[in-house]
């Protein structure tokens, strides 16, 4: 087992405004990570930094023995953003093809991976299509190929369920299941209990900081409950209290 | 690579907006022939010349279907004979000196004249060095036969290249311009022009490159192309090469549209007008990228045109710098299009050469320079690596 991610007393923010405070994480490689909490929570700034778009204010951030942020590392990590960027007049293989080769992709690795990633995500009818004419949730699942297409040691996917029909999603967390199994991370963020539910390990954020941390199984019996969802209520409430003793 | 892969994807784009494409390519020609149309005036006027004692074979170059000729033997002043006749102009010669005497009451009449004498002149030079080559062939074939013959035949060439030059009359006319009303900076259309042909290049790079950018950044694709191990100088290339293309097609298509339609001589060279445009080009991409880290939309950045753009035609020479109050003066100097267009001017109306505009474009490079270097750093608020 080799230490994928490792962050380490990190306070982050934009300007002076600080979002993150004291976030402690190691994560393994086989591990799914899922990342949780309300929105604006600050789990995309904590993803951001993990990737190194984003300086730490404070602290470390190690990712594949690499402190970041490093940008050749960028290439061993299959992003996909929370909102869908993608180019409207190309067609879903030309963006493929354009983040493939941003990626360092070869012609010949392009040629085998991009039937690979799109039929995990049921595009391969469309792939000829302009994105302009897809809907919301084909751009959702466009977007996740373009994350899976260069077979990345680090998925890191921001919000990837979104938008994606549980057929689809079962399908999807399949092939999650799988990476992970062959050695591969995931980082996933959502607000979505099914998918903490799947997570090998949570970490629940929340007004910035952690609140809670451990595999869910760990997480249910320390907080004794009956479910993931529980435990985060649970945890909510305890962060309140505390905040109300200050 | 990236590069590569940035450049094509420029293209894709580009290609598959036909609007933007109209933009760049339909617009600067539109607005150029409307300034034409605007200032050149009614290009149906003829304008009636006399002429004194000037060589018959200029008459002849000079001659077109908007000029009409009118021999003079009276030795009344120009002036005299102009009011008189009510003549837009008069030419006459003395020795090889022409002096062209301009009424300048209407300014599209004398933008006639001179066109059709600078025309005839370059026509006349033209000529000469042809039917100089071809004598000179000729004595060399005379010579060979001579020579081949073993005869003494005496070769004439040189007093064949005589008489032809006085059947030619002079080849290099000294001209001096006077004005009966206002001066030669009155030919509008001829100052607007070199002028115009830079501030359109610049204008709709600027903004074509700008909204592209800001789309770039709104939708958020920017910021994914950041977290792929890209440098930012690629993807800065990407853009400068693809757009750069494109605005060299543009320029290109500008310059020759100005020389066959509106039928405008270019003094100089060609190719250092489009060097000027493709260096104006630059300038206005790296511009237009800059100033798009500025703008939250497509609405921001038009509004950036009346603080950005519209200004610097004030500058760019179609008001005199000289004639600007002396505070204002010094403004002209952080003008990128003042470079471009006083370089552009320089280079149609007077045809000096590239040594000659060289500072100008060494200050258009550093301008390009500088806003390049800026925009690698303002990319830095995406990844700051
Ligand atoms: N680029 C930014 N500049 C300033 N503040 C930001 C920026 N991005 C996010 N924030 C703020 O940081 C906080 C956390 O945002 P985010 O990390 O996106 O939360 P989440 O992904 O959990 O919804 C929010 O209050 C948001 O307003
Ligand atoms: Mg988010």
């Amino acid at each position: 087992m080799t230490e994928v991610i490792k962050v380490a007393n990190l306070q982050q923010g934009y300007g002076k405004r600080i979002i993150l405070n004291d976030i402690n994480l190691n994560i393994n490689n086989g591990d799914i990570l899922g990342l949780i909490g309300p929105s604006g929570a600050g789990k995309t700034t904590l993803v951001s930094t993990i990737m190194g778009m984003l300086k730490p204010k404070q602290g470390t951030v190690t990712v594949l023995g690499t402190p970041m942020p490093n940008r050749k590392l960028l290439g061993r990590i299959g992003y996909m953003a929370q909102t869908d960027a993608l180019y409207s007049v190309l067609t879903a293989r030309e963006n493929l093809t354009f983040f493939g080769e941003m990626q360092g992709m070869s012609k010949a690795e392009l040629q085998k991976q991009i039937p690979y990633a799109t039929g995990i995500v049921n595009l391969n009818d469309d792939l000829d299509k302009y994105v302009k004419d897809y809907s919301g949730g084909m751009k959702r699942r466009l977007s996740l190929a373009i994350a899976l297409l260069a077979d990345p040691e680090l998925l890191i996917l921001d919000e990837p369920t979104v938008g994606i029909d549980p057929e689809l999603r079962q399908q999807i967390w399949k092939e999650l299941h799988r990476l992970a199994d062959e050695g591969k991370t995931i980082l996933l963020t959502t607000h979505v209990m099914e998918d903490a539910e799947q997570s090998s390990y949570l970490m629940m954020i929340r007004g910035g900081r952690a609140i809670a941390q451990g595999t869910p199984d760990d997480l249910i019996s320390q907080y004794h409950v009956n479910s993931v969802e529980e435990v985060f209520l649970q945890a909510g409430r305890d962060q309140d209290a505390h905040a109300s003793n200050d | 690579m990236r590069t590569l892969a940035m450049i094509r994807r420029v293209f894709r784009e580009m290609l598959r907006d036909k609007r933007t494409l109209a933009l760049m390519f339909i617009a600067p020609l539109f607005i150029l022939s409307l300034v034409y149309f605007l200032f050149q005036g009614n290009t149906t006027t003829t304008a009636s010349l006399a002429t004194r004692n000037v060589d018959s074979s200029m008459v002849t170059a000079i001659k077109n279907k908007h000029i009409t000729i009118h021999d003079v033997s009276s030795d009344k002043s120009a002036k005299t004979i102009i009011r008189e006749h009510d003549y837009a102009g008069m030419l006459s010669q003395n020795g090889d000196k022409l002096t062209l005497t301009l009424a300048n009451t209407d300014q599209s009449k004398s933008a006639v004249i001179k066109q059709s004498l600078q025309a005839a002149q370059a026509k006349l030079k033209g000529q000469v060095a042809a039917t100089t080559i071809k004598t000179q062939a000729q004595a060399l074939q005379k010579m060979q036969a001579a020579l081949g013959a073993a005869t003494h035949t005496p070769v004439n060439a040189t007093a064949d290249a005589g008489n032809l030059k006085a059947k030619l009359g002079s080849t290099s006319y000294t001209t001096k311009t006077h004005y009966l009303y206002g001066s030669k900076d009155s030919t509008f259309f001829n100052t607007l022009l070199p002028i115009m042909m830079g501030f359109v290049v610049f204008f709709f790079v600027f903004l074509i490159s700008g909204i592209a950018l800001l789309r770039e950044r709104t939708t958020g694709t920017l910021y994914r192309l950041l977290a792929t191990p890209v440098k930012r100088g690629e993807i800065i290339s990407g853009y400068l090469c693809g757009y750069g293309a494109f605005a060299f097609i543009q320029t290109l298509l500008i310059v020759l549209f100005t020389m066959y339609v509106f039928k405008i001589q270019i003094l100089g060279s060609i190719w250092l007008v489009l060097l000027i445009n493709v260096l104006l080009a630059m300038v206005a991409l790296t511009l237009g990228l800059l100033i798009s880290t500025f703008a939250s939309s497509e609405f921001q950045m038009i509004q950036f045109i009346p603080i950005v753009a519209i200004p610097q035609i004030f500058f760019a020479g179609i008001i005199p710098i000289s004639s600007l109050p002396g505070w204002l003066q010094p403004v002209s100097y952080i003008m990128p299009l003042y470079y471009g267009a006083s370089s552009m001017s320089a280079v149609v109306q007077k045809g000096v050469g590239f040594m000659n505009v060289l500072p100008n474009l060494s200050i258009l490079l550093l301008f390009a320079a500088v806003f390049l270097v800026l925009n690698l750093l303002t990319m830095r608020k995406y990844r700051q690596v």
